[in-house]
């Protein structure tokens, strides 16, 4: 299994050994940093849509291990504002740099850019479609809270029909015989799509109406923002988004082995007394997240095998 | 029997013929192959044995690409085509829907890099019937009434 030259583009992308490989580099760079690992190398991130969390992330994960950055965060500053294609900028970019990362608006531009250069690319996000890091480090809290991936009780609950990052989830949660519980109101439910996928692969799922019905029977419970700028008609939104608040007095007969995650930014929906108790994990996920973005940079470099 | 059908729609010394196309699909089979100057015959909605109605197209002069048949091949799957040299069937076969589909249909979803961008487009076929592909770029998955041909 060589990652060497690798593009990370799209979870489906990734065999069950291929995740549990990264996830066991990302823990090994936990326990042991290596500020020298990629001295010399550089990294572009070409985000051509604002974002600070992953963009920050990247670049903080090349840094602390000895790597340099380059690049843009926002197309307006970019030369796609002259009109240049996507693939006429990482053409060029490439002559740059060893590896790049990357965020576009626009569906497939990831795959794209992988296809037009010789280097690796890392997805960091390509519109409503794919955003494998997420994923990854999702698996990883998952992985460092549980001490396992397979056959845990995952709940994932709010914006299921939008949410890109459920959705990456529970199909990478395939590989794992993971059983699914979705909680979301009827107009953000999980899509049919993907459950017809669940269905074909034989993976346990059920759908739910409140948070309740599933909090005291799960090991992961997986919180999402419902995305106001994803509703066509605000109406709709006001309708939806108070739902889903989670309070500290819903985890009373929680089992004890039960982690909260949130791609984070929260809004409303965990109550901040949550924060303070034992099942709150999603700010050590973000912080997890730098781990798997330097154990698939040194990977795709070619610098761990 | 054969008398028949050369009637219904009339024969043509040298070219191809299209047969058993689903009647919906007869016209778009014509506008796909986007023909200048051949001459065409069309008959749509002849009693068939194998599938109720058909349709059934005969341009003269015209050998059809691999490309054309693919696109064919999306749209009515169970087509059957032949070349006809001096008035006889000289090559006879069944359409195959292939497992991908290279640069033949234009992504519905328009926020798909190929929308924006001259890339040639590709698609896996998941499941043939009823039709459901993805799109190898923005990994959409689309059934057959969001299929748009190039
Ligand atoms: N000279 C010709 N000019 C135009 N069309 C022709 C000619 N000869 C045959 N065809 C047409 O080509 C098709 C195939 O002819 P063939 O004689 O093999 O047919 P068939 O008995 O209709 O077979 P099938 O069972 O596939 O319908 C028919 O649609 C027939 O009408
Ligand atoms: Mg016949
Ligand atoms: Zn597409």
């Amino acid at each position: 299994m060589d990652f060497k030259g690798k593009s990370i583009i799209s979870i489906r992308d990734l065999s069950r050994k291929q995740i549990l490989r990264i996830l066991e580099v990302a823990g090994a760079l936990e326990q042991n940093p290596k500020p020298e690992l990629l001295k010399g190398r550089v990294m572009a991130t070409l985000f051509f849509e604002p974002s600070t969390r992953t963009r920050l992330s990247f670049e903080s994960a090349m840094e602390r291990l000895g790597g340099k950055v380059i690049g843009f965060a926002d197309a307006n500053i970019s030369s796609t504002r002259k009109g240049e294609s996507l693939r006429d900028t990482v053409k060029t970019v490439e002559n740059y740099s060893d590896v790049i990362a990357m965020r576009h608006p626009l569906e497939g531009t990831a795959r794209l850019a992988s296809e037009s250069v010789s280097i690796p690319v890392l997805n960091g996000g390509d519109g409503a479609n794919q955003h494998p890091t997420q994923t990854l480090l999702d698996l990883y809290t998952i992985m460092k809270t549980q001490g396992k991936l397979d056959r845990l009780k995952v709940a994932m609950v709010g914006d299921l029909k939008y949410g890109r990052t459920v959705h990456s989830l529970a199909i990478a949660l395939t590989l794992f015989g993971c059983q699914m519980y979705f909680v979301a109101p009827d107009s953000l439910k999980m899509p049919p799509y993907i459950t017809e996928e669940l269905k074909e692969k034989g993976i346990r799922y059920s759908e739910h109406g409140e948070i309740e019905e599933v909090i005291d029977k799960v090991n992961i419970l997986y919180m999402t923002r419902i995305q106001k700028e994803r509703f066509p008609d605000p109406s709709e939104y006001e309708k939806v988004k108070n739902v889903y608040v989670l309070k500290k007095d819903m985890l009373t007969n929680a089992k004890g082995n039960l982690r909260i995650l949130h791609p984070l930014p929260r809004v409303n929906e965990i109550a901040t007394e949550v924060d303070n108790t034992p099942y709150a994990v999603y700010f050590e996920q973000a912080r997890n997240g730098i781990f798997v973005r330097q154990a698939l940079l040194a990977l795709v470099l070619g610098a761990v095998k | 029997m054969a008398q028949d059908k050369v009637q219904r729609v009339s024969a043509i010394k040298n070219g191809t013929v299209i047969d058993h196309i689903p009647p919906e699909a007869t016209f778009k089979v014509l506008q796909i192959l986007n023909l200048t100057n051949e001459s065409i015959t069309v008959g749509n909605n002849l009693s068939s044995k194998k599938m109720g109605l058909k349709g059934l197209v005969k341009i003269s002069n015209k050998i059809l690409t691999k490309e054309e048949l693919n696109k064919i091949a999306v749209i009515a799957p169970h087509a059957s085509v032949c070349a006809i040299k001096d008035y006889k069937v000289k090559n006879k076969f069944q359409l195959k829907l292939p497992e991908i589909l290279e640069n033949i249909i234009t992504c519905f979803n328009p926020k798909c890099i190929t929308r924006k961008e001259e890339v040639p487009t590709k698609f896996y076929v998941m499941k043939k019937r009823p039709l459901k592909i993805r799109c190898h770029y923005c990994e959409r998955i689309f059934k057959k009434s969001e299929i748009l041909i190039k």
